[in-house]
């Protein structure tokens, strides 16, 4: 295979696409100083429920089925599966303050059971490959851009050859810096993971921040598992399909320093990194080794900020923690 | 008709678990009058206090703000009802400018931080107080964010101010502007509530005193109308003695022998500078200085926590030979006998675990020294007794989470702890700071106990009639250097002031 640079870029920004969504539901849940560790189940609710929604739309509808209606259902289910998912951790560890690890761990094991088990039993019911008609997959994958503006040279496919998602992605990272930094809901959401004793004291009610928050960036995390199963696997189930999408997810959300904007790189980056087996295969380095990059490159990062310590660069100061007013 | 106070505490009871923090508490206080609350550590004081700013809800009885019941559930019901309370933990968020953290939680003007400074200077301006409004709060030192602290509750409006313990960490400059602003406020009409231990501070500033003592209300009384001795017997409830024996040196030997020591910080500032000086055993060596003249360098330097940079420590120990700590790592300067009670301003941050007992603090100071795969419990255990009784700590059981406990009893735990180890050379920097008037003379005498039993106590001390009351020689650090090394018993406030701010005590170069 020889390399072909605008195609690895190409390539990269559709692999990151799914991660871009996962690592800024994750930031938002954790600038509110939660640490949802259950995003690899999140990511898996919404990849079998957005594929679900898709499908049964499909079949509902038959030759009528309109594209938008089918991308809208499948980002409503797989977002309401993240808000679920995501609400269950709320409940657990900000109302009854359980350990956020462990809640969060349980949460990977309990999404990937559910979304297989929904997966399965899709197939069990179609027998065979679940899978959408053509054209309803092309509204999920194909460009949105027409031709001509997509034959514009290198920024043509650079810039003007994805599908709807890449676009909504990228917007929703760059709300959400914004919101974040440039807002008073911002500041407040800001606060309650720094420091929730002192936004408490300041009138802004945690729990509120913290719930709407996690329950937020839970449902935008799942939107990912969605868009890789419906962009990136072909709108077709697979069992361990996006198995490991959600801690890379994890991983990224450190290596861009809790920033939405580092975001909008990171995960191209990231998906560069990710199919740098497939583009660039070098006989010596087996595929395992090109697949830990992600986590070693995370690392490395992470030593390089503690050796920094630049404190705008360090995660919320309260993360992990559960609050809980009258402690001390 | 009866007269309307700005606050009425009626009945107060609040309880943790067992623990009675409040007692059936009455007090009230009228706008334009500062109050001191006095009391030992663990009497109940700020738990009283979060009360009134909504971060505790009381178990029985109502609070009054200009004669009406309010319940306050939140620390946004304070605000409502203008109480403002800057706490003993400052509560700020370090990567915010001061201006972000004045504004946060405001929601009834728009979201504009230039209009926002603009106004909060006014205040500022009014008030006096000079402070950088863009400047990150982990920037600050302690007396700039408590300075925040204090323009954000004005700038919230509030009418009822209270500052637990706002000059504990303050050096004694910061301390006189911030009774500047206090009187300014009460000029305003304010009701204001000052929590400190310190009896002249309570004296100089404030119209009355309410002493709390075991969660109950003792009294309040006039303070043109009482004295330091008499508030004392109000808040230990028994006659005490405010002095301190300071024994003749007996037997002194020179145990540590300090030549030309000298430190730089991460940044190569020269933190400390060719310091040398002797501790002898047997007597109390006294440390004085500005804040921040090196004096954590030094004992930090000693206790091996700290790179040195040239110089030498000769410790001879009394039944060894003489050794050079410099290069020793901080395990082997303990074991040899040099104990350090540094007691920081976090208190939990240096060397006690929140989460755990007396006695497993105690035990992170023993672990390595017992035999086998498992730790023993029971000297520690006894230790943590013997602490328990001796300074008095207020804790429901020596396994109560030391986190729990008020600041002064935390305190307590850590200074009892490095005292019992039996040390040959122990460094104190601080020892008192927030400690009730009691058990600071509790502390003082112990460290002269030391001195008697032959241990070379180094104190490094903020309240200089302490320090000349206290100890037998006095080392003044000014900008790192020694400035000079005088006899306790034969100097004055003058001369020791004149040595601070000038090495050697004359004009500099
Ligand atoms: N959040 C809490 N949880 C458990 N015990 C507490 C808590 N706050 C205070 N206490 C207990 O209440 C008592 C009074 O404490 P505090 O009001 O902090 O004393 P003071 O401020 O007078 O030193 C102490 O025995 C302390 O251990
Ligand atoms: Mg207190």
């Amino acid at each position: 295979m020889d390399f072909n640079l605008i195609g690895l870029i190409k390539a990269a920004v559709l692999n990151g696409t799914p991660l871009l969504f996962g690592t800024s539901g994750e930031i938002l849940t954790q600038k509110s100083g939660n640490m949802n560790l259950g995003v690899e189940g999140l990511m898996y609710m919404g990849g079998a429920f957005g594929l679900a929604a898709a499908f049964i739309y499909g079949n509902a509808a038959g030759e009528n089925a309109n594209g938008a209606v089918a991308v809208l259902l499948a980002l409503l289910a797989a977002f309401a599966a993240g808000v679920i998912g995501s609400l269950i951790f709320s409940f657990l560890t900000i109302t009854l303050r359980a350990n956020q690890n462990v809640t969060g761990l349980a949460l990977t094991i309990f999404g990937t059971g559910v979304g297989q088990f929904v997966g399965e039993l899709m197939r069990l019911k179609v027998g065979g490959n679940v899978s959408i008609s053509n054209s309803l997959k092309d509204a999920f994958a194909n460009p949105i851009f027409s031709e001509k503006i997509q034959s514009i040279p290198v920024v043509g496919p650079v810039l003007f050859s994805y599908n709807f998602f890449v676009y909504i992605g990228f917007a929703m990272a760059v709300a959400m810096a914004v919101i974040l930094n440039k807002t008073r809901i911002g500041l407040q959401l800001r606060a309650v993971g720094e420091s929730p004793a002192t936004a408490d004291a300041a009138g802004i009610n945690v729990t509120r921040y913290k719930y709407i928050a996690t329950v937020l960036g839970g449902g935008i995390s799942a939107v990912g598992g969605m868009v890789y199963t419906m962009t990136i696997a072909g709108s077709v189930w697979s069992h361990n399909g996006l198995s490991g999408e959600g801690w890379v997810a994890v991983a990224l959300v450190i290596f861009c320093l809790w920033k939405p904007v580092n975001a909008l790189w990171g995960s191209v980056l990231f998906g560069a990194l990710l199919i740098l087996y497939l583009r660039l295969p070098l006989a010596f380095i087996p595929t395992q080794i090109y697949k830990v990059v992600p986590y070693i490159v995370t690392a490395i990062v992470l030593i390089m900020v503690s050796m920094r310590q630049r404190r705008e660069d360090q995660p919320p100061a309260a993360l992990g923690l559960a609050y809980f007013r009258e402690e001390r | 008709m009866e007269k309307v106070h700005a606050v009425e505490f009626k009945g107060i009871t609040k309880r943790f678990g067992s623990n009675v923090a409040n007692d059936n508490i009455n007090l009230y206080l009228d706008k334009g009058v500062i109050m001191s609350l006095l009391g030992e550590n663990g009497s109940g004081k700020t738990t009283l206090m979060n009360m009134l700013a909504g971060i505790y809800f009381p178990d029985e009885g109502e609070i009054l703000i200009d004669g009406k019941p309010v319940a306050i559930t939140s620390p946004k019901d304070a605000f409502d009802n203008k109480i403002g309370m800057i706490h003993q933990h400052f509560k700020l968020v370090d990567i915010f400018t001061a201006t972000e953290n004045i504004v946060l939680g405001l929601k009834d003007e728009k979201y504009d931080l230039k209009a926002a400074t603009a106004r909060v200077r006014e205040i500022c301006d009014r008030y006096g107080f000079d402070i950088d409004l863009n400047k990150k709060i982990y920037e600050m030192s302690v007396s700039e964010k408590q300075t925040v602290e204090i323009v954000k509750v004005l700038y919230r409006g509030a009418d009822i101010l209270i500052l637990d313990e706002p000059t504990a960490v303050l050096t004694p400059q910061e301390i006189e502007k911030l009774f500047f602003v206090l009187r300014a406020m009460r000029q305003d009409g304010k009701a204001i509530i000052l929590i400190t231990h310190k009896l002249n501070e309570v004296l100089s500033v404030s119209d009355v005193v309410a002493v709390l003592r075991k969660g109950q209300h003792i009294a309040t009384v006039r303070t043109a109308e009482t004295d330091e001795q008499k508030l004392t017997e109000m808040m230990v409830g028994h006659a005490v003695k405010l002095d301190i024996d300071r024994l003749d040196p007996k037997d002194v030997k020179p145990r540590l022998s300090i030549k030309d020591l000298t430190c730089k910080d991460k940044e190569g500032v020269v933190k400390l500078d060719h310091a040398s000086f002797v501790a002898n055993g047997g007597e109390i060596l006294g440390i004085a200085g500005i804040a921040g003249s090196g004096q954590k360098e030094l004992l930090e330097a000693i206790a091996g926590l700290r790179k040195v940079d040239e110089g030498s420590i000769l410790y001879t120990p009394d039944d060894a030979p003489a050794a050079e700590l410099v290069g020793k790592t901080p395990m082997e300067i303990k074991e040899a006998g040099v104990a350090l009670a540094f007691v920081p301003e976090d208190r939990l941050g240096m060397g006690l675990v929140g989460g755990m007992g007396m006695t497993e603090n105690m035990m992170l100071r023993s672990w390595n020294k017992g035999k086998g795969i498992f730790v023993d419990r029971k000297a520690p255990e006894e230790l943590a007794e013997k602490v328990y009784d001796f300074l008095e700590v207020v804790t429901p059981s020596i396994d109560y989470p030391v986190r729990k406990l008020s600041g002064g009893n935390v305190q307590k735990v850590l200074v009892g702890r490095e005292i019992a180890s039996e040390p040959s050379v122990l460094m104190s920097a601080y020892a008192v700071r927030g400690l009730d008037i009691n058990t600071s003379y509790v502390i003082y005498n112990l460290m002269s106990a030391q001195k008697a039993k032959g241990v070379a106590v180094i104190f490094v001390g903020e309240d200089l009639d302490v320090l000349l009351e206290l100890c037998d020689r006095i080392l003044v650090l000014c900008g790192g250097k020694v400035s000079g090394v005088v006899d306790a018993r034969t100097t004055s406030k003058d001369e020791l002031g004149l040595l601070m701010t000038k090495v050697g005590g004359k004009e500099e170069n």
